[in-house]
């Protein structure tokens, strides 16, 4: 976290903000943790995918729902511990640039879930220069809820990938997703038009 | 040293005559709408990318580590499209977290790739000791693996290893041995 002008928002309001704009039955993916915890406490949506491991992957996944579907948009939660897991998921995407990607960073600076302790980028690295150095050129801080609320209406009609990143406190997720990873598969797939139910 | 693999790359170049191993690979990939093709890059597997890369039916792309490329396919089947990871025997050791807490409890057809180092020659002691923890890592999570070392059973493993893969929401790790693929030697 070293993003000095923005406001610090909170996880669960600001993906309640993120909910109540998606009207076309956007997918979304949570990260590992309180990123698919606030996801969940927010309202659950036949196009929710929650994870509940593969730390790092919300992007991955996420690019491939894209790749998929080129003509939906597919948001991706993900921490900032969780990202930096996978920073090379950013070149990745970067060079696919799938258009109707809009990743989300929410950057505490801590692994809140785990203790509350720093990561290593905690105070020293940042995260919208390492994504614009990989590569993703509409890469922002947004700066306040507003902000934020115009970032995402910028990216629902964006031609390229978009990453917005927030500040958040150290709030833990407000719910606990229901950790049956089989019934969350087929429902996100029924969601997606993928399948119909038995 | 006549190695099979420089066999490999004498035989004649795609089409509906080549049965090079890497050949066979993309038209069985094709025959199962298998469109996605993410990997980490190996010396052995280079004919088989150059060709995929070349193939307008197949998005071919180098990702930065294979949990992402696992991600990918993951999230591309999800959204009704199917995927194929390929990646080298040192490559698949970093993925024992993401079948664990993905592919397996969330019933995700992967479909993998692995060209296999560390035996029948290797020269690297690293290579040859990340080998042996293939297949314990596999088993321990009971998947379905097969290890290619004929060209004649080569379409019928990956083809038949696929739909299983598809129809019972499994994973499945294809290894693609030296004797199939002639691997890697020290003078390459």
């Amino acid at each position: 976290m070293n993003a000095p002008n923005t406001k610090v928002m909170n996880r669960f309001d600001v993906t309640k903000r993120l909910i109540a704009k998606l009207k076309h039955e956007e997918a979304v993916v949570g990260g590992i943790g309180n990123t698919n915890f606030d996801l969940w406490a927010a309202g659950h949506r036949p196009q929710n995918f929650y994870m509940l491991g593969s730390m790092g992957l919300a992007f991955p996944i996420a690019l491939g729902v894209a790749l998929a579907q080129p003509d939906r948009r597919v948001f991706a939660l993900e921490g900032d511990g969780s990202l930096l897991m996978q920073l090379g998921a950013l070149s990745t995407i970067a060079a696919l640039k799938p258009k109707n990607l809009i990743m989300i960073v929410m950057d505490n600076g801590i692994y809140q879930i785990t203790g509350a302790q720093p990561t290593p980028a905690a105070g020293v690295a940042d995260l919208v220069a390492i994504a614009l150095g990989s590569g993703l050129g509409k890469s922002a801080w947004a700066a306040d809820e507003e902000d934020f609320e115009r970032l995402i209406d910028e990216a629902m009609s964006a031609d390229e990938p978009s990453l917005i990143a927030l500040r958040i406190d150290d709030k833990p997720g407000v719910g606990t997703t229901r950790r049956d990873p089989v019934q969350i598969r087929e429902r996100f797939m029924h969601g997606l038009g993928v399948r119909e139910p038995l | 040293m006549a190695t099979a693999e420089q066999q490999t790359s004498s035989q004649p170049g795609p089409g509906s005559g080549d049965r090079s191993w890497h050949s066979i690979v993309l038209q069985t990939l094709k025959r199962n709408e298998i469109s996605i093709i993410p990997y980490v890059p190996d010396r052995v597997l280079t004919p088989l990318i150059k060709n995929l890369h070349a193939d307008p039916f197949f998005t071919t792309f180098a990702t930065a580590r294979e949990e992402e490329a696992v991600g990918i396919v993951s999230g591309a089947w999800m959204g009704g499209r199917r995927g194929a990871v390929l990646m080298q025997t040192s490559g698949f050791a970093t993925l024992a977290n993401t079948l664990a807490s993905l592919a397996v409890p969330y019933q995700i057809p992967l479909i993998m790739f692995v060209s296999e180092r560390g035996t029948l020659g290797e020269f690297n002691y690293g290579q040859s000791l990340v080998c042996r923890t293939m297949r314990p890592v596999l088993d321990s999570l009971a998947l379905e693996h097969h290890t290619i070392t004929r060209l004649d059973e080569l379409e019928f493993i990956a083809d038949r290893s696929i739909k299983q893969a598809v129809t019972t929401q499994a994973p499945v790790a294809l290894i693609l041995n030296p004797l199939l693929t002639g691997g890697k030697v020290f003078d390459k």
